[in-house]
């Protein structure tokens, strides 16, 4: 049995990794902002088979909130075997263009927040020796684009600071895993027109679920938004600029 | 119809509001998997509410058997859940990916209506959203007439958020089948009668394409569940894989299923089979072809299903399988059900004590729209009803004499709700 910390755990990506750790009968304690809708989410991983499920609620933006949080979920699950981080926002570029207090909004609750939380975790989890964190990123970490810049970039943060934190982690016994999904049909993109490459959340936490504990830290999901990107990151900037990306 | 062009949101939380606010459309419709056969799912002038992401279970008790989840769970969900804990759902439809708010709102039966009735008879409260905002919970105690408004009530009263059902206590999870050879739709009606009396589950297969002797023959299927343990049972194999991306080219046609028709038919050789089948090959046989309705071809198909009263059922059932075999439009699958007359607590629901039969057809145009029209006037003569759920081209007046007290729902339709289907039934342009 695993004890399962989840941040943002009414997120449509992370709810339904969530169902995988609950039908294999580990203990979960969920946090995000609603209580209504964290309650729903318990129940539903209760009747699906979790062994125990237990809810907090904390404000994405609350970073002093995280400590005591923590504390409980510790005190509650008698420590963390994995941990995931799966709360964020992602702002109209071209609103935020022309809004500094979104261009900050974004940052804090997409990185800075997302960040001191890999940190506190990652002391945790390097203690016992053993476990794993994982963050849901995103693709668009992967380059700035005019379409996308500001969410990139907060999610380039949080890839940055993962790829640091795995190198220390190195040889602990932690796995710390970057989950970069691409398109996936979520409320986050209720608005966008869906194509081809548009996967749905359930696909994406299958594979979230299984690369967790073992294979590469690094996860695209669907797998071939590892080459997409490659190819992107391959283009030299000045031919990249031009591209209406 | 525009069901690609039709406005969409979202509605992911049961304690969320109808979504869409100020910029929803005069009119939306509950949807949930889209798998009616015609539009009462569809809403070509308005907007849809798509309920699939109200897909969490809320409740259930292994020992007394209640399910409470909320009404984007799917009915494949459901059965995964609880058959290995040994319950089942007391009634099941032909395909297991229906929500569970589609099945009350269709009323849906299954091949135990005779012993159990429909899917509404098992609900035993449910939650109703309405566009204003306000709530109801419906039961038979708690506003009544608000629970039998809404099941089998289209999802034209407001949004169903979650429901609670009596499941059914299985011992094991195959169903002990027999598949009987007859020759006519009067041997039907006897197997119909004896087996009805031992058998929980009844349905018959109709060869419509045969004519002179031999004309309404078919195999009868009937099953029990078995007590067979669940570690040894089959419905533990995988199933077979789907052909999703099967092509829309019409492979429904007169000689391939005449062919198909006579292979069926003499699939066995014995007049009596006897064998085990795991639960989903027997209730759900077509959900082993994903996107099997390309099969009919780009005009899709129409299914007619109609019930009428014992008294003239041979002679209907003979008639419309003759019309049918005489007629340029090949039905494919037709199947054939007595239904029992434990009355649902619907007040628009379909099934009533009576034989049930559905036909399937590639929608060829006005042939087959005439040929359908040629039913309505027998099904009506025999004081029969058709079912919404799956129809696409009953006329209003056809529906006012199939469903005389559809009036009596106007107090309770959400005004913020409507459907192609009940547009085009009632003559109402909302």
């Amino acid at each position: 049995m695993n004890r399962v910390l989840i941040f943002g755990a009414s997120s449509a990506i992370v709810e339904a990794t969530a169902r995988h750790f609950a039908t294999a009968g580990d203990a979960l304690f969920l946090v995000g902002r609603s209580r209504a809708k964290l309650d729903s989410v318990a129940d539903d991983l209760q009747v699906r088979g979790a062994d125990r499920t237990e809810i907090a609620i904390l404000d994405a933006g609350d970073v002093d909130g995280q400590k005591e949080v923590i504390a409980q979920a510790l005190e509650c699950l008698g420590g963390v075997d994995i941990a995931i981080i799966g709360y964020g926002i992602l702002p109209d570029q071209a609103s935020a263009d022309a809004d500094p207090e979104l261009v900050r909004q974004t940052l804090e609750i997409n990185a800075v927040s997302t960040v001191c939380l890999m940190a506190r975790l990652a002391m945790i989890l390097e203690r016992a020796g053993s476990g794993a964190l994982a963050v849901i990123s995103s693709v668009a970490g992967d380059r700035g684009r005019a379409s996308n810049y500001l969410y990139g970039a907060s999610k380039a943060t949080i890839d940055h600071y993962a790829e640091g934190l795995r190198c220390r982690l190195s040889g602990s016994g932690v796995r710390v895993v970057t989950i970069k999904p691409g398109l996936v049909d979520t409320p986050m993109t209720a608005d966008f027109a869906k194509g081809a490459l548009w996967a749905r959340p359930e696909t994406v936490a299958k594979r979230i679920y299984a690369g967790l504990l073992s294979g590469p830290e690094v996860l695209y999901v669907p797998w071939f938004w590892r080459w997409i990107m490659l190819g992107l990151r391959m283009i030299p900037e000045r031919i990249f600029k031009r591209l209406p990306l | 119809m525009g069901a690609h062009d039709t406005p969409v949101e979202i509605l992911r939380w049961r304690c969320g509001e109808i979504p869409g606010g100020d910029d929803r459309p005069p009119h939306v419709l509950p949807y949930g998997n889209g798998r009616s056969y015609g539009d009462v799912c569809l809403n070509d002038q308005g907007g849809v509410i798509d309920c699939r992401g109200l897909d969490r279970f809320i409740s259930f008790d292994p020992s007394a058997g209640l399910l409470r989840c909320e009404a984007g769970v799917l009915v494949a969900d459901i059965l995964d859940l609880i058959v290995p804990r040994g319950w089942f759902l007391p009634v099941v439809p032909g395909t297991r990916w229906i929500t569970v708010g589609g099945a009350i709102a269709n009323d849906i039966h299954g091949k135990n209506h005779h012993r159990v009735g429909t899917i509404g008879c098992h609900v035993q409260r449910l939650e109703l959203l309405r566009c204003d905002g306000i709530r109801r919970v419906c039961s038979r105690d708690e506003n009544p007439d608000w629970f039998r408004a809404t099941v089998g009530g289209l999802g034209l009263t407001g949004v169903i958020t979650w429901a609670e059902i009596r499941l059914k206590r299985i011992p094991g999870i195959d169903i002990d089948c027999e598949s009987i050879r007859f020759e006519r739709p009067a041997d039907f009606f006897a197997l119909a009668e004896e087996s009805d009396r031992s058998f929980e589950y009844t349905v018959a297969w109709v060869d419509a394409l045969k004519t002179g002797k031999g004309a309404g023959r078919g195999l009868f299927f009937r099953g029990n569940h078995g007590d067979q343990a669940a570690a040894t049972a089959s419905a533990g194999r995988p199933e077979a894989k789907g052909f999703s991306r099967l092509p829309r080219v019409r492979v429904v046609t007169r000689p391939a299923v005449r062919a198909f028709n006579e292979l069926y038919y003499r699939r066995q050789i014995r007049k009596r089979r006897r064998y085990k089948s795991g639960y989903r090959p027997f209730f759900f046989p077509l959900d082993a072809i994903g996107g099997w309705n390309r099969l009919y071809g780009p005009g899709g198909l129409l299914q007619y299903q109609f019930v009428v009263p014992m008294a003239d059922a041979e002679d209907v059932v003979s008639e419309v399988l003759a019309l049918a075999a005489r007629s340029s439009s090949t039905p494919f699958l037709s199947v054939l059900k007595v239904f029992g007359d434990r009355q649902s607590p619907g007040l628009l629901s379909f099934p009533s004590a009576g034989a049930t039969m559905a036909l399937d057809f590639p929608h060829l145009g006005d042939a087959t729209l005439k040929l359908l029209d040629g039913f309505d006037r027998l099904v009506g003569a025999a004081g029969g009803s058709i079912y919404p759920a799956k129809d696409a081209r009953m006329p209003a007046a056809v529906f006012n004499q199939c469903f005389p007290g559809w009036h009596e729902m106007v107090p309770y339709l959400d005004p913020g709700i409507s459907s192609s289907f009940w547009r085009r039934v009632t003559g109402s342009s909302v």
